[in-house]
């Protein structure tokens, strides 16, 4: 397209070469294209091999089902209960002074750095039969291991810094001023929460919840060591893709419950990118100002 | 509200803050607390609305020890140096903030609520802006809300933290002008604290001249200015004197 020299002059100035930019372009997109696009498309393809009836009886199948509701039921515990710990968490190292407060910043942490069989290990550990707690658990008759409580212990401890990572800074970055003009007039700590500091984080929260919730649906390998991999029971979403996986019948019913799987994170996407277009500029200001 | 500071001390770690500080504010005076930054002005500020604990001493409110007493329990109208207004609200509703946070038994109705705090903005000359955001205030603006927000709980004292810091010249002038014309008008005890000494002259009734955690002199300012009582007295309003007039 035609130009004028001054705007070409300035843009020059301002942007790299062409060839520089399409390189780069190119670059990216061939990059996406072979490590996300195509294992994605390979999802679907493989889910709608034999045809839609075939798909949809994968997923209507009694253990898939199961599977599909312990994974929503573990969610729907491990996600509120990350929440309140985040926001506790965040609002203490962000708003307070005390000693051990690095120690703990580097605590929330932990469960990124360290690898999430170990994670499933140490529930082993403390609720096993032969773990710490195990002995007085099978006198009253408590299962934890390979059952609900084990698993949701596992992705609660692996999804724990989601929300607490996403608000530190956010809290940090706005300081205490509001919370203590509010406190001189007259209000107590909870609507201070409620009224104040709530309202200026919640767009942050609810990004860290929807990350929060795809790794609590998508955990694989802490839950696969506490589970027990009982179908129809304690098998979630993703060890049940496992299972069929290895199962030479169920080959492309594995594909069809790997389909919902990255169907959660084209939504939990959706729904990151539709919350930064309508709140961005409200999420920038916030982390922006001082 | 008169109020009596009787040796207040406060230390963060190794730095004495505030060693022991005595002080008696007259119900309606305008009073400065006036010196240089580390000089523990904003910590007594601070230590007056409850927002900064004490080690020793003690604070009275007329006749009541507030001493003990929580933030919210003192109601003192506090403006922060940068304002502190509350992003995510309008105008009116930042400024009717104290009332409707205030228990049902003494809150008043929804339509004096909103009654009061127009009346609020009025009083601060900022008609018409209630149903903005902050962020689309000036700086003098969101300072005269942010007084209103502070008058809106009718305050025992009212305190301004640097009140005219993040302004430029002109306005600065403009709103000490004013201040003072406020204060007149609606005669709370008002403490305000500021590096500037011509502010502190110029706009107090009272000025008290801080360093290093004590007083150093307590005086109109007219006897400030013309009988400092110490060298760090002289040296402070006369050098500040000089930087203003070059």
């Amino acid at each position: 397209m035609h130009e004028p020299a001054s705007v070409r002059r300035y843009d020059n100035a301002l942007i790299e070469p062409a060839p520089v930019r399409w390189l780069l372009i190119v670059v990216t997109l061939a990059f996406l294209a072979v490590f996300l696009l195509l294992p994605l498309v390979t999802v679907f393809v493989q889910a709608l091999r034999n045809g839609v009836s075939t798909y949809f009886s994968a997923l209507t199948d009694a253990d898939t089902l199961a599977s599909i509701r312990l994974t929503l039921v573990t969610a729907a515990i491990a996600v509120p209960l990350n929440t309140m710990f985040g926001v506790a968490a965040a609002w203490a190292i962000a708003k307070f002074e005390f000693r051990g407060k690095n120690l703990l910043t580097t605590l929330i942490d932990l469960p990124f750095s360290v690898s999430p069989v170990i994670a499933g290990m140490v529930f082993v550990l403390l609720f096993g039969s032969r773990g710490w707690f195990g002995p007085w658990l099978s006198e009253h008759d408590v299962k934890v291991i390979f059952a609900l409580p084990g698993i949701v212990l596992a992705t609660t401890f692996v999804t724990f810094p989601f929300v607490a990572r996403e608000l530190i800074p956010l809290m940090q970055a706005q300081g205490t001023e509001e919370e203590q003009a509010a406190m001189t007039l007259g209000a107590g700590g909870l609507r201070t929460f409620w009224h104040v500091t709530m309202p200026n984080i919640r767009w942050g929260l609810l990004y860290g919840v929807l990350l929060c919730n795809a790794r609590a649906m998508g955990e694989f390998g802490a839950v696969s060591v506490v589970s027990g991999h009982i179908r129809g029971m304690t098998n979630t979403m993703p060890l049940q893709v496992e299972a069929m996986y290895n199962d030479p019948g169920e080959y492309s019913a594995a594909f069809a419950v790997s389909s919902l799987l990255a169907l959660l994170g084209f939504v939990t996407l959706a729904l990151k990118n539709f919350l930064e277009w309508r709140h961005g500029s409200e999420l920038a200001a916030l982390r922006g100002r001082g | 509200m008169d109020i009596s500071i009787r040796q207040v001390a406060r230390s963060f770690g190794a730095v004495d803050a505030l060693r022991g500080i005595d002080l008696d504010i007259a119900s309606g005076e305008l009073l400065a607390l006036l010196g240089p930054s580390g000089s523990g002005k904003t910590t007594l500020l601070r230590a007056i609305a409850g927002l900064e604990p004490i080690d020793q001493g003690r604070v009275l409110f007329g006749a009541i020890d507030a001493t003990r007493l929580s933030v919210q329990e003192r109601q003192v109208g506090f403006v922060f140096q940068h304002y502190a207004l509350f992003k995510h609200m309008s105008v009116l509703d930042n400024v009717t903030f104290g009332l409707r946070m205030r228990k049902r038994a003494t809150r008043p109705p929804r339509a004096e609520i909103r009654r009061r705090g127009l009346e609020l903005l009025e009083l601060v000359q900022l008609p018409g802006i209630a149903e903005r955001y902050p962020n689309q205030l000036s700086g003098g603006q969101r300072q005269r809300v942010a007084l209103a927000r502070a008058l809106a709980i009718e305050p025992s004292v009212l305190l301004l933290d640097e009140p005219f810091g993040a302004l430029d010249a002109k306005v600065r002038k403009e709103l000490r002008v004013w201040l003072r014309q406020l204060h007149d008008d609606t005669g709370y005890t008002t403490i305000f604290v500021t590096h500037d000494q011509e502010e502190a002259l110029e706009l107090a009734d009272r000025v008290v001249v801080m360093n290093a955690g004590a007083i150093e002199q307590v005086d109109t300012p007219a006897k400030i200015a013309q009988q400092p009582k110490t060298p760090f007295v002289a040296e402070f309003i006369e050098r500040r004197a000089a930087a203003a007039a070059t």
